[in-house]
């Protein structure tokens, strides 16, 4: 290709099932940071306690877990407190959830006004939860301090456990943005939805109640593999659990695939149905 | 290597516009429909996206329909034509908004549209992280705003407010911060929809000129907008639109007058005769008016520096003549100011108005009328006391081009409403 042939840009229309167009993305790296930032900024903004709600949603969920489920119906919690047990999950699971409805509601109307690669929006809403993670993530490690529980050593494998976290949801957060483009049913499904969903997860439970033949069909949710991975590394209640792990790298890796495959066909559509 | 910046080839766009709610007249029937409710409501949702060839015709539209045309570098062109003529789905095509359904186009170098400016803008966010949002949105690169902030900031007027946030603005801050950003991208070829000149009037002039001086740099534009004039001082070469094709593609100046003998003149012509909102004694009554060039034909259009004949029919309820009528045909402009008058009582010509009826002619030679669209008034008066007749908005017309001056330059632009030649003198 000549120089001059390379800076033609062909508009047709699309067919088949695309990938994404990695040059592009990079030449809206600047706007991606500043979505980011418009994004946490303006959750926080007018608000008393500011980045403060960050702590106190999986705060008030664990103290309400610890009571509910941790003493009244004693469920088993691998030996480690209660309270701790469920802060472990709950920073991921907080995330998972904020992310789905978030992202869901990404898309709005800036898509019929103007061009920019779509992916942009419920990716970069996605990331800007980073910033409530990394808060709850601080917290968590102060609860350690006051637990007195040492990490393990496979800690060190935290930052792959949340990149697995990442991909999980970017990859549902594809799928929901541009289903709901067309279907508002997914944003009012998914405020109880993401509720039930958790119970699918273990949250309040240990993965180590569920029956041994059903463990790697429940692996196929790639949150178990994390939640589990987190208290194995955290707090060493039981051994990592590389089966879930394994299974839920894979499945992640399959949602974010065919999130991105079925948003870059879907996209076409995305300013005609809005 | 082609010279052309935009190629275009048969374009076409369908949308469905279907979502047709249904009715039901019964409660039982509207019980039924509310169980059958999601899955027809799926149905329908689902459609929205997809068009099989043997399905529904009747809520397919065509927005547009074979569309080709080119561009090449450094045209400025205009694209006119009614409401919903495909204006805004070109626009959004070109843009890729949207995909065309059909059609392949070809853009040469970088692209931008302002179809709509302060897109993205936060009302948490302050005057200077929103223009850096709103910057990037549109296609700018941070280092690019980081240069070019200061004349953003300056362009738009808000200094003192830049780090408040945007939601504590006025609503004019609010559009001139938004269009400040916008008159600052520097793409090769731009996309601009006039409805973007908003504001007060003084900022309107602003963006005004802001598009005439992008126009004139040399690079490619495409400029839609309904205010003629505009494109015919910015334009060489003018695309009409009706009903998603394109009616015509060529000069500016014929494009246009077209156009207004098609669209803008018929509609006018509003008998008057059956008007009620009418006042006056009503002894006298105003039934036509109309407008005959040099030759005694009716115009559809007025150019500036020709002859005209206004001629008024009326009739004569009062069964006798009447002396020392005073006829008035007052011209108003968009902005409903009064321009002209032509009066009869200012050169002592009042008229005798026949027993019956009877026609009056004013006679305008070489109209100093500037490019746009004026309004008429008929006004009759007898003896300076008794209002016989008067209708605002009795008729209205367009100035279009015309060579006042006799220099062979059309269309004076709309910068003012009265030409008169004058001699300059220099020492």
């Amino acid at each position: 290709m000549s120089p001059a042939e390379r800076n033609i840009t062909i508009i047709k229309p699309k067919t088949g099932w695309q990938i994404i167009d990695w040059k592009e993305l990079k030449e809206y790296r600047d706007m991606f940071f500043f979505l980011v930032w418009r994004d946490i900024k303006a959750r926080y903004a007018q608000s008393v306690l500011g980045v403060g709600w960050a702590i106190i949603q999986p705060v008030f969920s664990m103290i309400v877990f610890t009571i509910v489920f941790g003493n009244l119906a004693k469920i088993d919690s691998d030996g480690a407190p209660y309270a701790i047990f469920s802060f472990t999950a709950l920073v991921p699971w907080t995330f998972f959830a904020g992310s789905l409805t978030a992202s869901s509601n990404s898309l709005n109307d800036m898509i019929s006004k103007i061009y920019f690669p779509r992916v942009v929006l419920p990716v970069a809403t996605v990331l800007s939860k980073g910033v409530d993670f990394c808060i709850s993530l601080i917290v968590l490690f102060g609860l350690l301090i006051w637990f007195q529980v040492v990490p393990t050593f496979w800690i060190v494998l935290l930052p792959v456990l949340i990149i697995i976290l990442m991909v999980t949801a970017i990859g549902f957060g594809l799928w929901l943005s541009a289903m709901s483009v067309q279907y508002r049913d997914i944003r009012y499904g998914l405020n109880f939805g993401v509720q039930l969903l958790m119970y699918a997860a273990p949250v309040v439970y240990p993965a180590s109640l569920i029956p041994e033949q059903y463990r790697l069909y429940y692996a196929l949710n790639p949150m178990v593999g994390v939640i589990e991975g987190f208290r194995s590394s955290i707090l060493g209640t039981n051994p990592m659990p590389w089966d879930l792990i394994i299974i839920g790298t894979v499945s992640s890796c399959i949602i974010l695939l065919s999130g991105a495959l079925y948003f870059k066909r879907r996209e076409k559509f995305f300013a005609d149905v809005i | 290597m082609s010279i052309n910046a935009i190629v275009a080839e048969n374009i076409s766009k369908r949308y469905r516009i279907g979502l047709k709610e249904q009715m039901y007249d019964s409660l039982a029937g509207a019980l039924v429909s509310w169980i059958k409710y999601p899955l027809s409501n799926y149905n329908r949702l689902r459609k929205l996206s997809k068009f099989d060839e043997n399905g529904h015709a009747e809520d397919i539209i065509w927005a547009l329909k074979d569309i080709s045309f080119e561009v090449p570098e450094g045209e400025v062109l205009g694209i006119i034509g009614r409401n919903g003529a495909g204006k805004s789905t070109l626009l959004k095509i070109l843009s890729r908004i949207t995909d065309p359904t059909t059609g392949v186009i070809k853009i040469k170098n970088k692209i931008s549209s302002l179809l709509e400016v302060g897109t993205g803008f936060h009302p948490e966010l302050t005057g200077r992280e929103n223009i850096y949002l709103n910057g990037t949105i549109i296609g700018m690169s941070k280092k690019e705003i980081d240069k070019k902030f200061d004349a953003i900031v300056d362009f738009s007027g808000v200094e003192k407010f830049i780090d408040t946030p945007i939601k504590r603005y006025s609503t004019g801050m609010k559009v001139r911060l938004a269009f400040a950003v916008a008159a600052h991208i520097e793409p090769e070829i731009l996309i601009i929809d006039e409805v973007l000149a908003v504001g007060d009037i003084e900022f309107q002039k602003k963006c005004l000129g802001k598009m005439e001086s992008v126009a004139k740099q040399g690079r490619t534009v495409l400029f839609v907008s309904h205010n003629m004039d505009t494109v015919l001082s910015l334009c060489n070469r003018t695309i009409l639109l009706e009903d998603g094709k394109i009616l015509l593609d060529g000069d500016t100046k014929s494009v246009i007058q077209e156009y207004r003998e098609k669209f803008v003149s018929v509609q006018k012509h509003i008998n008057i005769r059956d008007r009620t909102d009418r006042e006056g004694s009503g002894i006298i009554k105003a039934v036509d008016f109309k407008i005959l060039n040099g030759q005694g034909n009716p115009v559809k259009f007025l150019e500036s520096g020709e002859d005209y004949i206004f001629d008024l029919q009326y009739e004569n309820y009062s069964n006798q003549k009447l002396n020392n009528v005073a006829v008035s045909i007052d011209l108003y402009d968009e902005r409903n100011v009064r321009v002209l008058l032509f009066r009869t009582s200012f050169t002592n010509s009042n008229i005798v108005l026949h027993e019956n009826k009877g026609f009056v002619r004013c006679i305008v030679k070489d109209l100093p009328l500037a490019n746009g669209h004026y309004t008429f008034s008929i006004y009759i008066i007898r003896a300076e006391v008794e209002v016989l007749d008067w209708i605002k908005d009795a008729y209205s017309i367009y100035v279009s081009g015309g060579d006042y001056f006799g220099t062979g330059n059309q269309g004076i632009p709309e910068n003012c409403k009265i030409l008169h030649r004058a001699d300059w003198m220099t020492s």
